[in-house]
């Protein structure tokens, strides 16, 4: 991002983010194991364990709705996926998340068709994005900045709208449509999941297969360059932040739905979880990397974890610590491999012949 | 990245003008800060006198001081281009560890400040080796040891909680007593931020921290001991963090698990407000504490003006936005005015 916290010393490993992205990541994959892929077979071995040694793991629905618990982060996790990679972080998406709620609550109680809400609620969201996304393409502010400000503010709104009231009367036959245990007919999955599949490949094809996607990992590389390429680097960025006001604020009707409740606090601390979930997928921080596949997977791992450590009793609090220490060594892991690896090289390098080594 | 755009528009008159504008401009920023926390105080002050009598007075200062010291340890850590946001969960788990200690032993002030400056300084250095040695962005690592601090805090608590009557009166004092009128908490807060300003002011390590966070590279290549000083200014904002949850306890006597969570906000926005730079490199403690008393006027001022506390959260926000907006379009003014001066003296030369 902009402001990349960067005091490290751009000694080793640190000049990959120079580089193309190609070199680059023939470089990550020449490390015996890329971070993304590592967490995919993460994901498969707690699905094993929790297989092996908790009863109901797989029983009817649990998985289900171990994901359906998450899929208000998983839909932020998207479009924030793409933020990150662009070099950009929004943090007001949990709190995107209370207003839209708030504001579907009081429409409701005003008496508005839920018909008519959604559409007003979605348009809320585009033009909270589009506030972030103007300070920082416009006025030029660092998004680490802007969103802490729009954090507070979208929760603010959300205190105005609502108060301390929480809304619970939504019939049933919208409250269905997310329930945790509703499920697709003919399936095993939940409303909520499925539309999540659909835009994670969806989000997966535009990331990776398309030539704004690439511009995307370009801007996350190298901003300039990308500019002087011809990318439209502040039109990129604007419809990245309106994508995750849009995402959040449809988040936040699926919230108010599944607990069929609004309240101007709900969501609270959302932004730090997906966040969580993609760093931990393997999306650098510093813009520029990753995978969709890891992003996902990260989601699903943090939902899968949650859902073992609940069953087998462990205390919300404990959830929390294991949440950190993942998050801390997601971050940390790479950059321990990168070290390794690179000190290997230039041993070898070193070995090889004294006119032939990296000399920095 | 975006001088891509910064065209010199406004023109400043002639090189006077220029040049006062600027001159103005380097100053201008804990100035009008001031300027906007005097304007506020006197408004409200109008709208309600008893804002300002002696009681008024007092809290004031007794609200802001535990939010100046963090702002001021903030702002060291943001100088140098990072962030800390577990600052609020360790402030939480210094004042119930403190609050523990004291119920149990009922030990004095200094070794209860000593502990809780302790716990900070541990905390600070798990984040700061992280960032410096392990080399990972300080956001993420910082939010990790928000989530870490805050989960063991948690269960280490388990709902429990410490009551004022189980904590020694001595401690007690230390956050209502006051000396010559003036309360202790605020005496404290002025002496850390004196030190803090002389440090960053004069002291080569200080000026290095200001390198650092402006130009990591340039800094590299001076040969500053980057890590060294990333850790350093960890160090200071996790014990200053220890130190104002043992100053928690001391004001308010209860403290549960969750005191101080989701304050590390407050604290950035206070910092932001306060004129330094999130993007590193420029800004002064004393702005950073500023900004915090800004915010907590704010908060007050509202009470007093009756108005709706739910508007609170917008209108910091909203405060948050409008200060670094403002910020932003006196710097792109003052590269600009600037890059007229030097053509200027170019063509005169």
């Amino acid at each position: 991002m902009a402001m990349a916290p960067d005091t490290r010393s751009p000694a080793p490993g640190a000049g990959a983010k120079a580089e193309p992205p190609l070199t680059a990541g023939l470089r990550m994959r020449s490390v015996a194991l890329r971070w993304d892929t590592a967490v995919v077979i993460l994901l498969i071995a707690v699905f094993l364990v929790g297989l092996g040694t908790t009863d109901g793991f797989t029983g009817s629905g649990n998985l289900a709705f171990a994901f359906n618990d998450i899929s208000e982060v998983a839909l932020i996790a998207l479009p924030m996926t793409l933020l990150v990679v662009a070099g950009e972080i929004d943090l007001s998406v949990g709190s995107m998340l209370g207003f839209s709620s708030a504001l579907a609550g009081s429409l409701w109680n005003a008496g508005w068709a839920f018909e008519t809400i959604v559409p007003v609620v979605l348009v809320i969201g585009v033009l909270g994005g589009l506030l972030n996304g103007w300070l920082v393409t416009r006025v030029g502010l660092p998004s680490l900045a802007v969103t802490i400000g729009t954090l507070a503010l979208y929760r603010g709104l959300a205190s105005v709208v609502l108060g301390s009231d929480a809304v619970t009367d939504f019939p049933e036959r919208y409250a269905n449509w997310t329930a945790n245990t509703t499920t697709v007919p003919g399936t095993f999955l939940t409303y909520p999941i499925v539309l999540f599949i659909v835009l994670a490949i969806v989000t997966a094809f535009v990331l990776h297969s398309t030539s704004f996607g690439r511009s995307l990992f370009a801007i996350g590389s190298q901003e300039d360059a990308a500019f002087f390429a011809g990318i439209r680097v502040k039109r990129y960025k604007l419809l990245l932040f309106v994508l995750t006001g849009l995402f959040s604020a449809f988040a936040g009707i699926i919230f108010t739905l599944r607990y069929g409740s609004a309240r101007a606090d709900n969501g609270t601390g959302y932004e730090l979880l997906a966040i969580s979930a993609i760093l931990l997928g393997g999306i650098d921080f510093d813009g520029g990397k990753g995978t969709l596949v890891g992003a996902v997977a990260g989601i699903l791992l943090v939902g899968v974890l949650r859902n073992l450590l609940t069953l087998n009793d462990v205390p919300n609090e404990v959830q929390t610590v294991v949440t950190g220490l993942l998050l801390v060594a997601s971050v940390l892991t790479p950059r321990v491999i990168g070290v390794i690896t690179e000190r290997r090289q230039r041993r070898a390098a070193m070995a090889a012949g004294p006119a032939g080594g990296a000399v920095t | 990245m975006t001088t891509l755009t910064d065209k010199p528009t406004t023109a400043a008159g002639g090189t006077g003008s220029a040049r006062s504008l600027v001159d103005t401009v380097f100053r201008a920023r804990e100035i009008s800060i001031a300027g906007a926390l005097a304007l506020l105080i006197l408004g409200t002050w109008i709208a309600n006198p008893r804002f300002l009598d002696s009681q008024g007075i007092k809290d004031l200062l007794l609200n802001a001081s535990i939010l100046v010291l963090l702002a001021i340890g903030q702002s060291v850590v943001v100088v140098t281009r990072n962030i800390d946001l577990s600052v609020g969960s360790v402030t939480g788990l210094s004042a119930f560890a403190c609050g523990k200690f004291v119920a149990d032993t009922h030990h004095g002030v200094l070794i209860t400040l000593v502990l809780g400056v302790l716990i900070g300084l541990v905390c600070g250095l798990v984040s700061g080796a992280l960032v410096s040695f392990g080399r990972v962005p300080a956001l993420v690592v910082t939010l990790g040891m928000l989530y870490i601090i805050q989960g063991l805090d948690y269960w280490w608590a388990h709902g429990d909680q410490i009551n004022a009557a189980q904590v020694p009166d001595a401690i007690l004092h230390l956050g209502s007593g006051s000396v010559l009128g003036v309360p202790y908490l605020p005496l404290i807060a002025v002496a850390l931020l004196a030190v803090t300003t002389y440090f960053l002011r004069s002291y080569r390590a200080g000026r290095e921290m200001y390198a650092i966070g402006s130009n990591p590279e340039a800094a590299r290549l001076a040969g500053i001991p980057m890590r060294r000083r990333v850790l350093g200014a960890y160090l200071f904002s996790g014990a200053v963090a220890g130190f104002a949850g043992a100053l928690w306890l001391a004001r308010f006597g209860t403290v549960v698990a969750d005191n101080a969570h989701g304050y590390e906000l407050t604290v950035v926005s206070a910092v932001v407000v306060g004129g330094v730079a999130i993007t590193g490199g420029t800004g002064t403690a004393w702005g950073a504490a500023l900004g915090a008393l800004l915010v907590t006027t704010i908060g007050s001022a509202l009470v007093v003006l009756k108005v709706n506390s739910f508007w609170q959260g917008a209108i910091t926000g909203a405060l948050l936005l409008a200060a670094i907006s403002v910020d932003r379009v006196v710097n792109l003014r003052m590269t600009a005015a600037l890059r007229k001066r030097s053509a200027r003296h170019g063509n005169g030369a």
